[in-house]
């Protein structure tokens, strides 16, 4: 791989080359409006390296048939590649049993739904607490607050403090009877890393389950469930160079296996009658009907993509970047633009949500397009956040490992134009 | 492909910065109506108060991008004192103007919007008639962004109906 130079003990080591992580990546060969492709909007959806489409490609150009149930060669290599993919996504996030515990849904939104669709139907009685965050993703909420009209839960909230971080300092009050915890390792919005360790460790001496909401961070931080001390973890594959249309749902073993089944349908049986049925074993219990095998290839191509760069050095690299937009944006627009998240880079991740001047967010997207940059603009589905926000809507730059510091200059100066627009 | 001259004319800016009959009217006699764009959060709110089958007086307030609320501007100053028959055929060509096909509007044509075509077997679109309006008509050429020009009408139109409901 071109962006990757690997030292002979097979580790790689030191900054990153962006510019050759760019050449790993076509659609950033673009050039929307004549300009470069500036694209800062990973934490909506991240772009494709052509290892990842190759391998997809290759899949459908050589090895596909229906995974579980075909007995010949063709259908025996997807049926591998299939589960290779669940093992190489397993490995990736420290899970102690891939084989059984990593189930393939359609994203995160997916994963959390069946979570409160199984083991929330199973266990939640009414009058049981669920605890939340100020700070979550719609993904993480409606599914609580649809379950919550439905059984008559009591939902709580972890507030946000003025520093843009959980305030946890209330957390054993906050727990006492609390049944679920549902919580994100990294807000979409604000960029900020939550102490999800620690507030899991609490919740456990409390007798709650844990869900770990890691969209946004299992792309962009080495993760491992055991030490994050959660009972579930939810992710998307592609905010993480993956395909779209594949999600994963880590669960502990134990749970999976108490959990009623979610969809019904083929493969996730082991027996039907006329009078009912008895579901398949792990991890197919949960995968009903045809699953995303290209898809599954595609996630685990992104993996490897990863792996042999080192989710340090991504980390090291976005926390570089994050401290120099923030350096240049200060330096450059001072009290004319408001950062929504964390001050520093310890607690945060590449993500920066601005409010510049009394520009909409739509109208800043708007005109950074024409200078080529993507940025997202709204409420990033996180309306309560938002409402503790007090806007509407922030535009939202987010970093990866494809960016670097030309990036960043581009956004600044795409605000400058945007600043003389608007006058 | 379109340039953001097309998008952010001076009257829309003039209009954003400096937004007419911007505020709240007692209820009653105005009547309140609420229009939301679930995708981007934007937020109009129009007091409306029709009597006479004249629209006496109009307010608008609420959040937005600056198409969103220039174009809920205009239009409180473009119906204001008109009557309900005349404010519902602004409505009408308003809206038609919005949704003539994108291709019309292409590059190099810059005339075709104001040719009067509107979509195929509907009424053609005489853009002169909508004045300043007519400002607006670059928005069509940036679909996203149609929804952010047309919710104020929607929720005139909406206000319209709920007042002939009452009376």
């Amino acid at each position: 791989m071109a962006a990757v130079s690997k030292t002979t003990d097979g580790t790689v080591h030191g900054a990153l080359d962006v510019s050759a992580i760019k050449k790993d990546f076509p659609v950033l060969s673009q050039t929307p409006h004549g300009k470069r492709l500036v694209y800062l909007d990973s934490a909506a959806s991240s772009q494709h390296p052509q290892a990842v489409l190759d391998a997809m490609d290759d899949y459908y150009a050589t090895s596909h048939a229906n995974v579980h149930r075909g007995v010949y060669a063709l259908a025996e290599e997807a049926d591998r590649r299939y589960e290779a993919a669940r093992l190489a996504v397993g490995r990736f996030i420290g899970a102690p049993q891939p084989d059984v515990e990593v189930l393939f849904v359609k994203n995160a939104t997916e994963a959390i739904n069946l979570v409160a669709a199984t083991w929330g139907r199973a266990n939640l009685q009414p009058g049981d607490a669920v605890l939340l965050t100020d700070i979550e993703h719609h993904a993480n909420l409606v599914p609580w607050l649809m379950l919550a009209e439905e059984r008559g839960l009591e939902l709580r909230w972890i507030p946000m403090g003025d520093d843009y971080r959980l305030d946890v300092a209330d957390l054993d009050r906050l727990l006492s009877g609390v049944k679920l915890v549902a919580c994100t390792t990294m807000s979409n919005v604000l960029g900020t890393i939550t102490p999800f360790a620690r507030i899991a460790e609490a919740a456990h001496e409390a007798g709650a389950v844990v869900v770990a909401d890691a969209a946004q961070s299992v792309p962009h931080l080495a993760t491992d469930v055991s030490s994050l001390g959660c009972d579930f973890l939810a992710f998307s594959a592609h905010k993480m160079l993956g395909p779209t249309g594949i999600g994963v749902l880590w669960g502990r073993a134990e749970l999976l296996e108490a959990m009623p089944p979610f969809l019904g349908g083929g493969g996730m049986i082991r027996d039907v009658r006329r009078d009912g049925f008895s579901p398949n074993v792990l991890p197919w219990k949960f995968e009903a009907g045809t699953p995303p095998i290209a898809e599954a290839v595609g996630l685990a191509a992104a993996v490897r993509y990863l792996e042999d760069i080192g989710l340090d050095r991504v980390r090291a690299h976005e926390v570089t970047l994050v401290s120099y937009a923030q350096e240049q944006l200060v330096a450059r627009f001072g009290d004319d633009l408001r950062i929504f998240g964390p001050a520093g880079t310890d607690e945060r991740g590449g993500v920066l949500s601005l409010q510049y001047r009394d520009i909409h967010p739509h109208d800043l997207s708007q005109v950074l397009d024409q200078s080529g940059v993507c940025i997202r603009a709204g409420h990033h589905c996180a309306k309560p956040l938002m409402r503790r926000l007090g806007v509407p809507a922030t535009a939202r730059a987010s970093f990866y490992l494809y960016n670097d510091e030309s990036d960043v200059d581009a956004l600044a100066d795409a605000l400058d134009s945007a600043g003389t627009l608007f006058g | 492909m379109p340039g953001l001259e097309d998008l952010y004319r001076e009257i829309i800016l003039d209009h954003y910065r400096s937004p007419r009959n911007r505020g709240e009217l007692p209820e009653p006699p105005a009547r309140r109506v609420e229009g939301f764009n679930p995708l981007c959060g934007d937020e109009v709110v129009v007091y409306l108060v029709v009597e006479d089958g004249t629209v006496k007086d109009i307010r608008i307030a609420g959040q937005g991008c600056s198409i969103s609320q220039s174009s809920a501007s205009l239009m409180s100053a473009a119906v204001k004192g008109k009557a309900v028959g005349e404010v519902r055929d602004l409505i009408r060509t308003f809206k038609a103007m919005m949704s003539i096909h994108e291709a019309r509007l292409g590059d190099g044509d810059e005339t075709s919007a104001s040719d009067g075509a509107g979509p195929d077997g509907e009424e053609p679109v005489d853009v002169n008639r909508l004045g300043e309006l007519a400002a607006l008509q670059g928005v069509v050429k940036f679909p996203v962004r149609i929804k952010c020009a047309t919710l104020s009408w929607n929720t005139l139109a909406q206000g319209l109906d709920e007042a002939e409901q009452a009376s």
